[in-house]
């Protein structure tokens, strides 16, 4: 039985094997519409969640299965006091398979220590988010047609974004990417991911403050939303917030067929004027995120469809 | 120069950095054994300058090379059988160690389920990097903290 911590769960070879099967569920959904007949989805998500939860159950309704769970603490036993590894026993009773945030870092790997069901992370608090990765490898690979020899810009919260520490995870497996990392000095990227990932593969990279400089050269773009559940001191989030705001000015510097791609959701910093750019696929992404799952879902399920 | 009698069965810890044995003796739970325990601090050190040292009466097999090897692989471990050193060990980083140093980030699980074991790999052996096994958070260094 598999789970799925970290996108480094798979190796690159595996990876390849679930963006060509996404890619096939995407061409001919009806081939899937019943791979999961009778197989349930548990829908663990201790902190709330709109999307990543919708697009789980999406993916779950999409192959036929059906879908249970709650979608914030209060509303599970978690409030009575009830720890992780026990509420996993018990859903494990329940359902074939779990999908599981959780604000503590590390809670899905206690939970998949304890579980009779595959696990999920479903992105626990700034550590790690690996089916947003998922969502980001299909859709530069869909749209830019392969995921090595690229120039990627993380832009605003790289220290508290776990999409952004999942993503460079992934990436830094493919060949010739380099990173652009643009944030404040206060949202720098952690030091365990520029000593441990970056320094220790020798990815080239740069850490800019200004998005403008960084522009022109980009392949990709993915711009990250400053966190308000992040920070202990709403100081410190309300100086951060507006930070960078993407806007037609800073597209025009941008290559013509560069990607601006974003976890969602957003606030302001992309400006809406930028949602007609050809360049914008943050909305595509979140299309790929469903069939992304819908792979992972049968990957794990050892379902083979004919 | 002090002079500390022989022990008959046990071990000796030799070139503890000065000042540390103290430290030491707590962390492998020394204070709470029966052992006959002698605590040498700032012995003089052809190698180190100054030198702590610890003895410790009792059986060999009671002492953890992990926690050991963890707060510092530098220190040589004499077994004494008879009142003669019957074997030398050498110290290495463990891979992993248990429930000695806790994780200190406020969002790790391990921060809310006191029962969870604190876990930390080693993720970096050279530069003796220890990550908390659920956060991936870095302990900051075992002589930083104290």
């Amino acid at each position: 039985m598999r789970h799925l911590m970290s996108p480094l769960d798979f190796s690159v070879e595996e990876l390849d094997k679930l963006l060509k099967l996404a890619c096939d569920i995407e061409k001919n959904p009806s081939r899937y519409a019943n791979a999961c007949q009778g197989k349930k989805l548990a829908t663990c998500f201790y902190e709330p969640s709109t999307r990543t939860r919708l697009s789980f159950e999406a993916a779950m309704l999409n192959l036929g299965g059906s879908v249970l769970g709650f979608s914030s603490a209060d509303s599970s036993s978690a409030s009575k006091g009830e720890s992780v590894s026990d509420t996993i026993r018990v859903i494990s009773c329940y359902a074939d398979i779990c999908a599981m945030r959780h604000p503590k870092e590390g809670a899905p790997l206690v939970a998949s220590q304890r579980s009779a069901i595959p696990v999920i992370n479903a992105g626990d608090g700034g550590h790690q988010h690996p089916t947003q990765t998922l969502t980001d490898l299909m859709t530069i690979h869909s749209l830019k047609g392969h995921l090595g020899d690229l120039t990627i810009g993380l832009c605003g919260d790289l220290k508290f974004g776990r999409t952004v520490h999942s993503l460079i995870h992934a990436l830094i497996r493919y060949p010739n990417i380099r990173f652009v990392l643009i944030s404040p000095e206060e949202l720098r990227v952690p030091g365990y991911i520029r000593e441990d990932v970056l320094d220790k593969h020798n990815v080239p990279y740069e850490e800019v403050e200004r998005l403008e400089d960084a522009m022109a050269k980009l392949d990709i773009l993915y711009m990250t939303r400053v966190q308000r559940e992040r920070f202990f001191n709403e100081e410190d989030y309300v100086r951060m917030k507006d930070f960078y705001i993407l806007d037609k000015s800073k597209m025009a510097l941008a290559k013509e067929d560069m990607l601006v791609l974003h976890p969602l959701p957003r606030v302001n910093e992309i400006s809406v004027e930028v949602d007609d750019d050809p360049r914008a696929a943050y909305f595509r992404q979140a299309q790929y995120g469903v069939y992304v799952r819908m792979a992972l879902i049968l990957t794990l399920l050892e379902v083979e469809v004919c | 120069m002090l002079n500390v009698g022989a022990i008959s069965e046990g071990f000796v810890l030799d070139h503890i950095q000065a000042g540390m044995s103290l430290s030491l003796y707590y962390d492998l739970k020394l204070d709470e054994s029966e052992c006959c325990v002698a605590i040498i601090k700032n012995a003089r050190s052809n190698k180190m300058g100054k030198k702590d040292i610890l003895k410790v009466e009792c059986d060999p097999n009671t002492l953890d090379l992990d926690v050991l090897g963890f707060i510092d692989h530098n220190i040589t471990v004499n077994i004494i059988k008879g009142g003669e050193i019957v074997e030398k060990k050498a110290l290495h980083l463990p891979k992993e160690i248990r429930n000695i140093i806790r994780c200190k980030n406020p969002r790790c699980i391990t921060s809310i389920e006191q029962e969870l074991e604190q876990i930390f790999v080693l993720t970096d052996p050279e530069k003796e990097i220890y990550r908390c096994k659920y956060c991936e958070g870095k302990f900051k260094g075992y002589k930083k903290v104290r």
